[in-house]
């Protein structure tokens, strides 16, 4: 006898019972799945020790689903006992498992195979990547070929929404990183140079690092978490929703109307966000000199255009402008690969920034390598 | 017994007013249909039985209880009576449909892997789905079978209360009557109460017993479909219509 805790709802279901006899089992109760999962271990322990030799009476079970009749059925060893009294409504649930239709899943194949299998994929993987990357190129440049002839179908609004949104709003957050990482490294730097006795040279580390390393990458990574991910999660939203083919449907190109803008602004905006923090990481650097080193502001920002020459500033917006694009093409690239699932969203989201933000890095090094002549102080 | 009990249920949207005061009850072992225009408020009133969302005023009890009465584990357990099949399928697109249909049953616990897969193969097949859909992605499925998978996964529990929004939408005449076969046949065998949301009249007087209409912002009538039909108004003449023109020879316009 089991005794069934309180299923919610006034009215208590008799659980499910069974008799056992010299000449067989009786059945009582319901025999449920929501019944007899609480105390589906004893039912289990009663059933593995019975056998579908016997007689069965199944005339006093009030109602029993697949669940139960699966579980007596596979007691019974699929097939019905010889003496069995079975109410021909409860005989509904043994036909719906009956007959199970079957399928494996997909054939797994063996190691060997399936670590080739893996390899073929990954390579495979990287050329679809490079594929898709070149034909997002090749299509963006031909819509900004093709745009100028078209003005009407110049897409304004995206564009300035994207750089709104992306430029505009990250103003302050960017803000707050630069003034907080000029002061940290003016202060460490500061700290060291006293050493030496070397405390103008400051303004040097400060100019050069700012203007053309630090600013730069900073306001890249910022972005790419920012904005590198939005962009993913939108173009792969829409693609899971099929807005995407609603356009394509409207005769609306993509590129031109989602990916294009969103290029334009990025690259545009980049420049002067880079300025914007490296002017705030100047101005905390300045700020923690005074505090410091005692170095006037006036005289801090006065000496800095003749220790750091003006091509730097070229050099770090031009970067910016570069990052800008990388960002914004590699999250419409891996937007655009999202499969309608969400696992593949969030897969897709993760692999736009670490992407870009290494994309951005290996671009740095090479611009490092290119401009090692330029703006330099001789 | 009631089931489900609806007490002066108001529902707004901002200024929308898509509920006035409804009041319904499910008794066990009905097979309600509720029918009403689009964007009265059927979809809203299924997602209130389930506690999915609350009415503004009135309320909702669902075996007896409020939604957000009792322990936790007796909230779960009483979510665990229900199965609810979503208009738009709601499959989980990063499952595979077997995992989809399997998902209830393995948060049920208790039950080894094998009974699960036999479970889920036996549902399939009562959906009528070929065996090897189990093992594709939401995404690959066609309308109707995402309908069906989506109606699999609400039978996984053969819970004792189904709701289900719009069951027969998208499928072809043959799966339709198909489907009232099914619900039928679980109706009779365990005992099963429905409510479900239709604008199909064949399955509605195939399997209602009774029929909620929905208009005007209220439950105009719940009755027998016979009842109904006798009824004097014009959503249930336009609803109707089809049918009792089809007892007319069928005039083609062209010709
Ligand atoms: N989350 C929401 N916010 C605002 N309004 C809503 C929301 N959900 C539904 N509505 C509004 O409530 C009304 C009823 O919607 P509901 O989805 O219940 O309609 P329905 O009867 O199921 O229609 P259909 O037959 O077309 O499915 C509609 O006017 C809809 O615009
Ligand atoms: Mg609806």
């Amino acid at each position: 006898m089991l005794i069934s805790p309180r299923i919610p709802g006034p009215e208590p279901l008799a659980p499910p019972r069974i008799d056992t006899s010299a000449a067989g089992f009786t059945l009582h109760g319901h025999w449920t799945l929501a019944c007899m999962r609480p105390h589906l271990a004893a039912l289990r322990r009663i059933l593995a020790s019975s056998s579908g030799d016997l007689a069965w009476d199944l005339s006093g079970v009030e109602r029993l689903d697949s669940f139960g009749a699966l579980l007596l059925w596979r007691t019974w060893g699929k097939r019905y006992p010889e003496m069995l009294i079975l109410p021909d409504l409860l005989r509904h649930a043994f036909e719906r498992i009956e007959h199970p239709a079957d399928a494996d899943s997909p054939a797994a194949g063996n190691k060997v195979s399936r670590l080739l299998a893996r390899g073929g994929q990954g390579l495979l993987g990287f050329l679809d990547h490079l594929h898709g990357m070149v034909e997002l190129i090749g299509q963006v440049s031909t819509e900004l070929w093709r745009l100028p002839k078209h003005p009407r179908e110049i897409p304004w609004l995206e564009t300035s929404a994207a750089f709104y949104k992306t430029g505009v709003q990250a103003l302050p957050i960017a803000a707050l990183l630069g003034f907080l990482i000029g002061i940290v490294l003016s202060y460490l730097s500061a700290l060291q140079l006293q050493n030496f006795g070397a405390e103008t040279f400051l303004i040097n580390i400060l100019g050069f690092g700012v203007i053309r390393e630090l600013g730069p990458v900073l306001v890249s990574i910022l972005v790419a978490g920012r904005s590198g991910s939005a962009i993913t999660a939108q173009l792969g939203v829409m693609r899971v929703t099929e807005e995407i083919d609603a356009l394509a449907a409207m005769g609306v190109s993509r590129h031109q109307r989602l990916i294009l803008p969103k290029v334009v602004a990025l690259t545009l905006v980049m420049p002067l966000l880079v300025a914007w923090t490296s002017a705030l990481a100047l101005v905390g650097g300045a700020l923690a000199a005074k505090m410091q080193l005692n170095i006037d502001l006036v005289s801090f920002f006065e000496r800095l255009p003749s220790v750091v020459p003006v091509g730097n500033i070229g050099i770090g917006l031009g970067k910016g402008a570069v990052f800008g694009m990388t960002i914004a093409m590699i999250g419409c690239h891996y937007g655009l690969r999202v499969k309608p699932n969400t696992e593949s969203l969030s897969a897709n989201t993760t692999s736009s920034v670490v992407s870009s933000i290494t994309a951005v890095i290996i671009i740095d090094a090479i611009f490092a390598v290119l401009t090692r002549t330029l703006g330099v102080p001789r | 017994m009631s089931v489900v009990e609806l007490v002066g249920v108001t529902t707004r949207f901002g200024r929308l007013l898509v509920h006035d005061h409804i009041d319904l009850s499910v008794h066990k072992g009905d097979l309600l249909a509720l029918v009403g225009g689009s964007g009265e408020g059927k979809t809203t009133l299924l997602r209130h039985i389930a506690g999915l969302s609350a009415p503004t005023t009135g309320e909702v009890k669902l075996f007896g209880e409020r939604y957000d009465e009792g322990s936790y584990h007796v909230r779960r357990l009483r979510r665990q009576r229900f199965g609810m099949l979503f208009q738009h399928g709601a499959l989980f697109s990063a499952l595979t449909v077997y995992d989809n249909v399997a998902f209830p049953l393995r948060e049920l616990g208790g039950l080894h892997e094998d009974e699960v897969h036999a479970l889920v193969m036996s549902r399939l097949a009562l959906v009528e789905l070929d065996p090897h859909t189990a093992w594709q992605m939401p995404a690959q499925l066609s309308g109707g079978m995402v309908k069906r998978a989506a109606l699999a996964r609400a039978l996984a529990l053969e819970p004792e209360l189904l709701l289900l929004d719009e069951p027969t939408a998208g499928l072809d005449p043959d799966r339709s009557a198909g489907f009232v076969r099914l619900v039928r046949n679980l109706h009779d065998s365990l005992g099963l109460t429905v409510v479900f949301v239709t604008h199909d009249v064949d399955s509605l007087l195939a399997l209602a017993n009774r029929v909620a209409v929905m208009a005007d912002r209220r439950i105009l009538a719940c009755d027998t479909p016979e009842e109904i039909m006798c009824l004097d108004h014009a959503f249930i003449d336009t609803f109707f219509r089809s049918l009792r023109q089809r007892d007319e020879p069928i005039t083609p316009w062209m010709h």
